[in-house]
């Protein structure tokens, strides 16, 4: 009897916080059929949310993943004194608040601030404008890289490495060769948590874009006005959107996560 | 880079660019926050943090946050038990869905929680713009954090000792309290400590379902959110710091709990 009470409690729990609220809004989504849905998100506001999204989203991934494999390196593969504070700083930005990022880096790169107003002058825009955004995304997604390639690159060892070195391949060689394929798995793992990220990051987002309708708008910041606008069904459609996004994400990388994790 | 790199002068110039990128992104700009927060002296700081509404929010949000730390401890530990050890149709499914609340964006987790418990509910249940819904917003958002700490753990767990507790006449409770929650333990503390940090820092879900009412139902985020809006900046970095130093103490906190785990496992 204990058995199917505590089944209870817990798939009650799940379908009034979970389950629910995301199929209401799914079903409200598609009350009317599909066609005001698409014509919701081909407005022009919408496509210009979606390509903001995708252009700071691709940025920040590239970064994050250039950083994260040549992290993952420097702290699997080499010894040099202070890793472990390096590592554990890794994770520090998933403990900072979103809006807190958007302040940091308001207060340095910011117009009135030494080194925004330098760059500022040199006719560099980073608030309120594409870098900012892409800077406040690489924050939030930081460590997600480097700590799904880090335990593959260290279970893989160097002896394959150190095969082709003997055999004469170069160090880009073996990297390209030997590294990459080794953690492709993982670091694919990793770029498609990055990406989930960086599609629907909004705190730290709304801080640094300034919320200009029409230029800094992201697909995040579209569903937030549109409902505060009383254009519900806007509002509905996008999040239904990015709630499909987040299952697409959820399933490759249920697919695609180490056998050993599960 | 393995190989490119290799050797001293490789990890110097590997070390010193992931140092100079890190402080570009993350330790100048939150050392700016924490400076320009006792950039007009300790009088200025606690002034900034013990304005009415500034500590309102923040009473807010520690307090949200510990029930939402408390709920996760017992649900998110419940929930791991009925994944590992319970068989039912469809359970795949749901231990997928376990993680929806860290890929769904925030905003949209705030809009669906509205849509259910919102003015226009179905089931005529309204919670919007009042305590609980920060709550139901920030335990929506924690959701996995416990889970995930917990299920991995209890899959590893031997059930030798159990079955020796059974034939030895422990009822289920007895072996619940002294062999399973003792190894569960930190497993369950550390993904509550992470859920806390989480509730403290969460803004976007929270913002469309609190109405961000100051005194009531504005969390410390969206109140520093105001203060930036309105150039408020010292008074917003001091709120930020109050959140970055609760968090960093959650970190130190969740570091020893894990030694503690490995020095038991």
């Amino acid at each position: 009897m204990a058995k199917y009470a505590i089944r209870l409690v817990a798939l009650v729990y799940l379908l009034f916080l979970l389950a629910l609220p995301v199929g209401l809004v799914g079903w409200r989504t598609f009350e009317n059929g599909i066609v005001p849905v698409v014509e919701s998100l081909s407005s022009p506001e919408a496509m210009h949310a979606f390509q903001i999204t995708i252009v700071v989203a691709v940025w920040a991934v590239v970064i994050n993943t250039i950083f994260g494999v040549g992290m993952a390196v420097l702290l699997v593969r080499h010894r040099f004194p202070g890793k472990r504070l390096l590592n554990a700083t890794i994770d520090l930005p998933l403990a900072v608040s979103p809006v807190v990022v958007g302040l940091a880096l308001i207060l340095v790169y910011g117009r009135f601030s030494p080194v925004g107003g330098w760059l500022d002058e040199r006719g560099v825009q980073i608030i309120f404008s594409t870098p900012g955004m892409v800077l406040a995304t690489v924050f939030v997604s930081l460590p997600l890289v480097v700590r799904a390639v880090e335990p593959v690159l260290a279970e893989m060892g160097i002896e394959q490495e150190q095969a082709a070195h003997t055999l004469g391949a170069s160090g880009v060689q073996t990297f390209r060769r030997i590294t990459i394929p080794g953690i492709r798995a993982a670091l694919i793992y990793g770029v498609v948590l990055c990406l989930a990220r960086a599609l629907g990051e909004y705190g730290a987002i709304a801080v640094v874009s300034g919320r200009l309708v029409g230029q800094t708008q992201t697909l995040t910041l579209f569903v937030e006005e549109r409902f505060q606008n009383f254009q519900e069904s806007d509002a509905f459609a996008a999040s239904t959107a990015l709630a499909l996004l987040a299952v697409l994400t959820l399933v490759v990388s249920k697919l695609l996560r180490p056998k050993d994790a599960d | 880079m393995g190989f490119v790199l290799s050797g001293r002068a490789g990890t110097g110039l590997g070390l010193g660019t992931a140092v100079l990128f890190l402080s570009l992104v993350v330790f100048i700009p939150l050392a700016a926050v924490v400076w320009r927060s006792g950039a007009e002296g300790p009088g200025a700081f606690w002034q900034a943090v013990r304005t009415p509404d500034a500590w309102a929010a923040l009473q807010l949000t520690v307090g949200a946050s510990l029930i939402v730390a408390f709920v996760n401890l017992v649900m998110g530990t419940l929930i791991a038990w009925v994944l590992v050890r319970d068989t039912f149709p469809g359970k795949p499914i749901v231990d997928v869905l376990i993680d929806l609340p860290f890929a769904l964006p925030t905003i949209v987790a705030g809009l669906v929680l509205l849509a259910l418990y919102g003015p226009q509910s179905p089931m005529g249940v309204n919670i919007a713009y009042g305590q609980v819904s920060v709550v139901v917003a920030l335990l929506f958002v924690t959701l996995p954090f416990v889970v995930r700490n917990v299920q991995p753990v209890l899959l590893e767990l031997d059930r030798d000792m159990e079955q020796a507790a059974a034939s030895l006449g422990a009822g289920p409770l007895v072996i619940f309290r002294r062999i399973i929650l003792p190894n569960l333990l930190p497993a369950m503390l550390s993904g509550t400590a992470l859920a806390f940090t989480r509730a403290i820092a969460e803004f976007g879900a929270t913002v469309l379902i609190s109405g961000n009412l100051p005194f009531k139902t504005q969390v410390a985020a969206v109140y520093i959110f105001g203060q930036i809006e309105t150039d408020n900046t010292t008074g917003a970095a001091a709120v930020a710091t109050v959140l970055l130093v609760v968090a960093l103490l959650v970190v130190l906190v969740l570091d020893v709990l894990q030694r503690w785990g490995a020095s038991r496992g």
